[in-house]
């Protein structure tokens, strides 16, 4: 029997999606990382990112942004700022927010409000990003 | 015994009230579906991101466990985050907050108030209040952010060797409990769960209990990420949970002012209508008494 990943992916307006997948891939920090079922227990941080997800004979892309992940026992926990599936990314609504978070950036802010641009920068950019190569 | 003038003004009067507090039990119940939704959306995430900080922790090694944050030192000063509403009319929500605050020794505690209640309360008693926050009907996470940052300043400096969080934890409509969780330092961390998610509770205890976990890029290292976003997330929930059990209670608070006053209403018609009746026979008394003494 085919073992399968209980995969869910959770942001703070709530779990985004959850179920059963065959395997994962996710952006962590330090390069793309590849889930398969009987993964060592991990726990690890991801970059803004796309996460593509395996179900059966389908493949299918999420847009993240910066979070955390823990593997334990074909259990995957995902857990971040931002989830977005890939063909309901809103791409004029990605651009203005790359856009704003761009002119926030050159101003002078705090340290803090850097670090909160440079997030949402870069979780536009992967949702930009998801959104050309995967949603034709 | 009042005139039939002086019970039509009241009704009058008692009408209106009741319109305005049927219009306010309808704008706290739309809010309130809004916040009740965002702080259950907002709860696996809370949990999940504790139960992870859980387990991390469960595998540092002894002397890695170094953040200033966890450091516990001996409590002569207290703080305490007080989360209130800002405007009342919610029935016993802020007095039952209050009380809590209440319990906290107030010459060597220090006040944080989230919510003007909170900070009328502090000036009025004379407390020492070393910071207020605001926070809109749909909270910020900046919001969350502001406080946790002051938080973190008032214990790294030593003006407080202890930080609580009083706020009410939302049941359902009907109950909100006052709850006063620590905040800081971080210390031994249990796992949570709400009733929804014992499954999530189970997963990480066995996960914490496991001894060869993989951290990348070290345990310390994603320990320390996690930390100033726990906290963020953490006061960010409490500020959800806190409006939604703000709306909920306003709503069931105007539900039954709106109820007390028709109740008021019948009960003054009534009262009214007899008066009326007796007027009425009275008179009738009189013309009768009348042409009976002319005939």
């Amino acid at each position: 029997m085919a073992s399968l990943l209980n995969l869910k992916i959770v942001t703070p307006k709530g779990v985004i999606w959850s179920g059963e997948v065959n395997s994962v891939t996710l952006p962590g920090i330090e390069g793309e990382l590849g889930i398969l079922p009987g993964h060592i227990p991990l726990a690890t941080r991801i970059s803004a990112g796309e996460l593509s997800v395996q179900q059966g004979t389908k493949n299918f892309f999420l847009a993240v942004g910066d979070g955390f992940v823990e593997i334990f026992e074909n259990n995957v926990s995902v857990l971040t700022d931002m989830a977005v599936q890939a063909d309901g990314i809103d791409e004029a609504q990605a651009i203005l927010a790359q856009q704003q978070a761009e002119a926030r950036l050159k101003q002078q802010l705090s340290d803090e409000e850097v670090a909160a641009a440079q997030a949402a920068l870069a979780q536009s950019a992967a949702l930009l990003r998801v959104k050309k190569t995967r949603v034709k | 015994m009042a005139s039939m003038r002086d019970i039509r003004r009241r009704i009058k009067s008692v009408v209106s009230t009741a319109k305005i507090t049927k219009a306010m039990q309808m704008v706290a119940a739309a809010k309130m579906r809004r916040s009740q939704q965002a702080a259950l959306n907002g709860r696996p995430y809370a949990i999940t991101l504790h139960n992870m900080l859980v387990s991390i922790q469960s595998h540092l090694a002894p002397d890695e466990d170094a953040s200033p944050l966890t450091l516990k030192r001996p409590v002569k000063r207290e703080a305490v985050i007080l989360v209130t509403t800002d405007k009342g009319l919610c029935g016993g929500l802020n007095t039952n907050l209050i009380r809590e605050a209440c319990k906290f020794d107030p010459a060597n505690t220090l006040f944080v108030t989230a919510g003007r209640k909170g900070s009328q309360f502090v000036h009025r008693t004379r407390r020492k209040l070393v910071g207020e926050f605001s926070f809109q009907d749909t909270p910020q996470y900046s919001e969350a952010r502001a406080i946790v940052k002051m938080a973190v300043s008032l214990f790294l400096n030593g003006e407080a060797d202890k930080i609580s969080v009083i706020f009410p934890t939302f049941k359902n409509t009907m109950t909100q409990v006052p709850s006063c969780i620590p905040l800081l330092p971080i210390t031994e961390l249990k796992p949570i769960g709400g009733e929804k998610t014992e499954s999530q509770v189970d997963e990480s205890l066995s996960s914490s209990q496991h001894s060869d976990m993989i951290f990348e890029p070290s345990a310390k290292a994603l320990y320390d990420s996690l930390l100033p976003h726990y906290m963020n997330t953490r006061i960010y929930h409490v500020l959800l949970e806190m409006r939604a059990c703000e709306f909920s209670a306003r709503m069931v608070s105007m539900k039954n002012a709106t109820d007390n006053a028709n109740s008021l209403i019948k009960e003054l018609t009534i009262h009214y209508n007899k008066l009326r009746q007796t007027g009425i026979t009275n008179q009738l008394l009189e013309i009768a008494s009348a042409t009976s003494s002319l005939s």
